[in-house]
């Protein structure tokens, strides 16, 4: 018994290999092990199957997108669909406006609110809110899209600010999560420091706690602005969309990339389609960036999950 | 309070205003995980405060269990008929085809890295799989109807049509004609795209099995195939079922790559090559030409999808809370 | 130090400034919050009556509607913009008949559009909304043609009746014989018919489900831009899906849009109008039922009863604006750009792509009302 933990340590080694002299002669068992190297193809047939789709993805929207791809790409606005060349600089303006508005919005709100519940949240309150933060996650964000058209579309028109506000609520609960499971990681030791130093709670929170757990905070705001940056539905019914680049921050259509990609996928003609291949092209680097950036922000972290 | 004086230490010390400001942070956190709340319950007060007038005026089983859906054009007043059946159907059929093809490739994926693939190999792969859940739905609709569908799906939906249609029974379900976008186009991509969610929780339960009960099993001359079905399968089989239902959650909230695939129509058929509508896609495909009525009409859709979601979702997390809560998964 | 703070309180800047921007644009003016953004810098110099071929720098219109005409709008802006007036900057959102209305009523948008006419209902309530009347006129015709998959059906002559029977399933096959009627010098084969009509909601099923609901006595289906149809029809998700499935399937019979059947070279039917002669979908044909519809000053009218030369299938199109509430720019703007669009450069842009442009009568009614714009001031 005492010799056990050997085995734990080292890595499962299939048991036929040790033993496979003691039971080759049993006909049961050959079989058992053939079925099992069968499944274990199954397994790998398995793993590869589920790589074909990100290859023919990648492999479509780089080839396609190419076509149209270039400088003018991201500095000229989109022609008619049927004419070649231009390009998506109003989505990519409106993107940017927008999720940058909607980050403001939401990850300054969402730490707070993780904060609440790391340092503070103790009894009911804190569990009702990080139960109800999951089931927030799970709403679909055309539903997001809705409330905001419910709440202020009627009164004061699309844009900027709605679109971005509906993107704000889709980012809040996974900044909310994120930072809570980033702060949950800094070490008690480090709040029992700096209290001792005769620090009062919130300085210990501003100057200890947030800024240990920095990259594990921007990694997980890096993954809404990735999840944000990627939305169309909210957008469609908030934003509305626009043919050339708009600054207003409220009461005229706004555009994004993604809305520019839908509705160059599903008309006719063949140049508006390429120009949404490029856009799609344009859309996932952004996306791939900062979830790459994010990963490796949070892999040189002190403070981090695994 | 920022112009703190030189020295770490000092910085640390309570000051005055340190006094009042403890209080005041509090406040100010409490403050932003109560609005968290307040966001939700906005969320929930404002629609259905819309969708309300509708379920009164269509009744609200009818709603529900009606297929007729024809919209009106009032901006006053209720004209149309709002039964709702169709799209909720179409959810249904989308997202359970989508599941029966995500789930055994999840399970094989999540085996094979956590079981089988080399110790380097582990990471990489379980990276790629992921960089699935990135992939922004728009980008899986463009795809799909430009690329995929056309290209690989169709002449299998033909073969398939072809070869299973006159079978009796099974054969209403895949009886054609093939519509160009239907419900099996929709399920199929929608599959790849909830492939990512399944899998990594998955994983993180298929890990959570204790290794002594694995070296064990091995010891008693267990082959890998016996431990991964007997032992890995049957102890994270709660959170497996918890990981498909975070899948299912997103899979009936997924909207644009749906309202691209799946046809469109306001009807339903039992046919998978039938060309139908979901509820959160038939919201996008005809909220922006909708009248008034019509839109509060959609709004009570989503209230439906809300309520059906929130149902799913919270199941989910009781199963995987259940293992222990698994991190990250937020992201995606 | 205090980071999180901070942040806080710039986003709670940012919010009040937004709702601060959002109020001002709700204040009965749909403009006033992009004019914050753009200085109306040449205002002065044309305020003057006759500024039809120099509006104010900087301007910009925001307008949504029908998707029907939507190829043809996106090029009137692209041109209009790029060769008459590089200073305008005009957005055109298509979201639907419906949506158009629901969007100029509500004051969200500068202009409207809509395959429907207001009726005098809706005008009523647009009077009460804004304290001046709307104004409609139509601007283009478009035409929704019959196309097969099937190069030898190229020119077959179809009645109503027989499309209404033929997407009802009551016609299978092409030796129907009221197909064969209409086509004694055809040799007719004993091939099944797959009709094809659009899945989702469109402009084009309602401009051809109304023509059948009026002219087809046979017609069960109703009017509207969606209808229940009856199982063996094949559905396609926007024009390019109808197409796709034409294209895909022998013996497909569809309606599309005139300006993709163009694009995509398919076989049109001929189709027998009100006269009895049968008519191609070609433009000067389109542009002829509009000739020959009975438009009256209000132009509330339907293209339906078209008899000569004219084909029989076809929709309107028309623009809402108002007689008030618009600042000058964003007046004289709207004036120059439709009365630039129906004039000969946008004529030439229209029948290019598979629309048919005003006839000169109705131009000059048309120009009238555009004139009304902001007349009130």
């Amino acid at each position: 018994m005492s010799s056990l933990p050997v085995t734990t340590l080292a890595p499962p080694r299939p048991a036929s290999e040790v033993s496979s002299s003691l039971r080759a002669a049993d006909p049961h068992s050959r079989r058992r092990r053939r079925r099992s190297r069968v499944m274990r193809t199954v397994l790998l047939a398995g793993m590869i199957a589920a790589m074909i789709p990100l290859a023919l993805i990648l492999i479509e929207v780089g080839r396609r997108g190419a076509n149209a791809f270039g400088w003018s790409f991201l500095t000229q606005t989109e022609p008619p669909f049927r004419r070649e060349g231009g390009g998506y600089l109003q989505g990519l303006v409106g993107t940017f406006y927008m999720v940058t508005f909607a980050t403001a919005m939401s990850v300054p709100l969402g730490i707070m609110a993780a904060v609440y519940l790391v340092e503070y949240g103790r009894g009911w309150l804190a569990r009702v809110i990080r139960f109800f933060t999951d089931v927030m996650t799970g709403v679909p964000s055309v539903f997001v899209g809705l409330f905001v058209y419910a709440l202020l579309i009627r009164d004061i028109g699309f844009g900027t600010f709605v679109g971005a506000l509906a993107l704000s609520v889709i980012m809040l609960p996974i900044v909310v999560r994120s930072s809570e499971e980033m702060l949950k990681l800094v070490p008690e030791d480090q709040r029992a420091a700096s209290a001792a130093l005769g620090a009062r709670r919130w300085q210990t929170i501003v100057k200890v706690v947030l800024p240990t757990a920095r990259p594990g905070l921007v990694t997980g705001a890096m993954l809404a602005v990735a999840r944000a940056a990627g939305e169309t539905a909210p957008l469609l019914l908030t934003a509305l969309g626009a043919l050339s680049v708009v600054t207003a921050v409220q009461g005229t259509p706004q555009s994004a990339l993604t809305l520019l990609i839908y509705d160059g996928a599903t008309q006719p003609f063949a140049p508006g389609q390429q120009r949404a291949w490029a856009g799609a092209l344009l859309l996932l680097g952004i996306v791939f960036v900062f979830t790459a950036v994010a990963r490796f922000v949070s892999s040189r972290s002190t403070v981090r999950p695994d | 309070m920022t112009s703190a004086p030189p020295g770490r230490a000092s910085a640390l010390q309570a000051t005055g205003a340190g006094r009042y400001a403890d209080p005041l942070f509090k406040w100010a956190a409490i403050t932003a995980g109560v609005s968290v709340l307040a966001v939700l319950g906005l969320m929930i007060g404002s629609t259905t405060a819309d969708a309300w007038p509708v379920f009164q005026y269509q009744g609200f089983v009818d709603f529900f269990v009606n297929d007729e859906w024809r919209a009106g054009f009032s901006r006053t007043d209720f004209t149309g008929e709002y039964g709702a059946f169709s799209f909720i159907f179409g959810t249904l059929v989308v997202a359970l085809i989508a599941i029966v093809l995500a789930l055994p490739l999840a399970l094989a994926v999540s085996l094979y890295i956590t079981r089988l693939a080399p110790r380097r190999m582990k990471g990489p792969l379980a990276y790629t799989v992921e960089l699935l859940a990135a992939v922004p739905s728009v980008v899986y609709g463009l795809w799909g109807l430009l690329y995929f569908v056309p290209t690989f799906l169709r002449p299998v939906m033909e073969l398939l049509s072809a070869a299973l249609a006159p079978v009796p029974l099974l054969g209403t379900f895949f009886a054609g004609p093939v519509y160009s976008t239907n419900y099996l186009a929709a399920g199929t991509v929608l599959a790849i795209m909830i492939l990512p969610i399944i899998t990594a929780i998955s994983r993180e339960v298929i890990a959570q099995v204790p290794p002594e009960q694995v070296q064990a099993a091995y010891g008693l001359g267990a082959t890998d195939w016996e431990v991964m079905r007997k032992i890995i399968l049957r102890r994270s089989f709660p959170g497996v079922v918890g990981a498909t239902m975070l899948g299912l959650g997103r899979a009936l909230g997924e909207t644009i790559a749906v309202a691209m695939l799946i046809g469109g129509s306001q009807r339903w058929g039992l046919s998978l090559f039938f060309g139908g509508d979901a509820m959160a896609a038939h919201i996008a495909n005809t909220f922006q030409d909708a009248a008034p009525e019509t839109v509060q009409a959609l709004i009570a859709i989503g209230v439906g999808l809300f309520i059906i979601t929130v149902i799913v979702n919270v199941l989910a997390r009781l199963l995987v809370w259940r293992i222990g809560r698994v991190a990250g998964d937020a992201a995606l | 130090m205090t980071a999180p703070i901070r942040a806080m309180l710039s986003m709670l800047v940012l919010a009040l400034i937004a709702t601060a921007c959002a109020a001002n644009g709700d204040a009965g003016d749909p403009t006033a919050a992009q004019e914050d953004d753009q200085q109306p810098a040449a205002a002065e110099t044309d305020v003057d009556d006759d500024a039809d071929r120099a509006p104010a720098a900087a301007a910009s219109l925001d307008g949504a509607g029908a998707t029907f005409p939507t190829p043809l709008f996106q090029d009137w802006i692209f041109e209009y913009e790029a060769e008459v007036n590089p200073e305008a900057s005009i957005n055109y959102q298509s979201i639907g008949s419906g949506g158009g209305i629901e969007q100029f009523l509500s004051q969200t948008v500068d202009f409207g559009s809509s395959e429907r006419y207001l009726d005098d209902e809706t005008l009523t309530e647009a009077q009460a909304a804004r304290g001046c009347s709307a104004i409609q006129f139509p601007v283009v015709f478009g035409a929704v043609t019959i196309a097969f998959h099937d190069q030898e059906f190229d020119d077959l002559i179809l009645d109503a009746e027989t499309i209404a029977a033929i997407f009802q399933r009551e016609i299978t096959t092409f030796d129907d014989p009221a197909i064969a009627a209409l086509n004694p010098d055809r040799d007719l084969p004993d091939a099944d018919i797959i009709p094809v009509h659009r899945s989702d909601g469109s402009g084009t099923t309602s401009v051809f489900t109304v023509y059948l609901d009026h002219t087809a006595d046979n017609w069960e289906l109703g009017e509207g831009t969606e209808v229940q149809w009856p199982s063996g029809t094949l559905g396609g998700q926007g024009n390019e899906g109808v197409t796709a499935q034409i294209q895909q399937n022998p013996g497909g019979l569809g309606y599309v849009n005139q300006a993709y059947a163009l694009e995509n070279q398919l076989p049109t039917a001929r189709v027998v109008n009100d006269d009895g002669n049968a008519i191609k979908a070609e433009l000067e044909n389109t542009t002829e039922a509009a000739e020959e519809a009975e438009i009256p000053g209000s132009f509330q009218f339907d293209i339906l009863d078209i008899g000569g030369e004219g084909f029989p299938i076809a929709g309107t199109n028309w623009i809402f604006a108002w007689e008030c509430g618009y600042d000058d720019d964003t007046a004289a703007l709207l004036r120059d750009f439709w009365s630039w669009a129906v004039s000969e450069e946008g004529d030439s842009l229209a029948l290019d792509l598979g629309y048919a442009p005003l006839g000169s009568a109705l131009k000059d009614d048309v120009l009238a009302a555009v004139e009304r714009i902001n007349i009130q001031q």
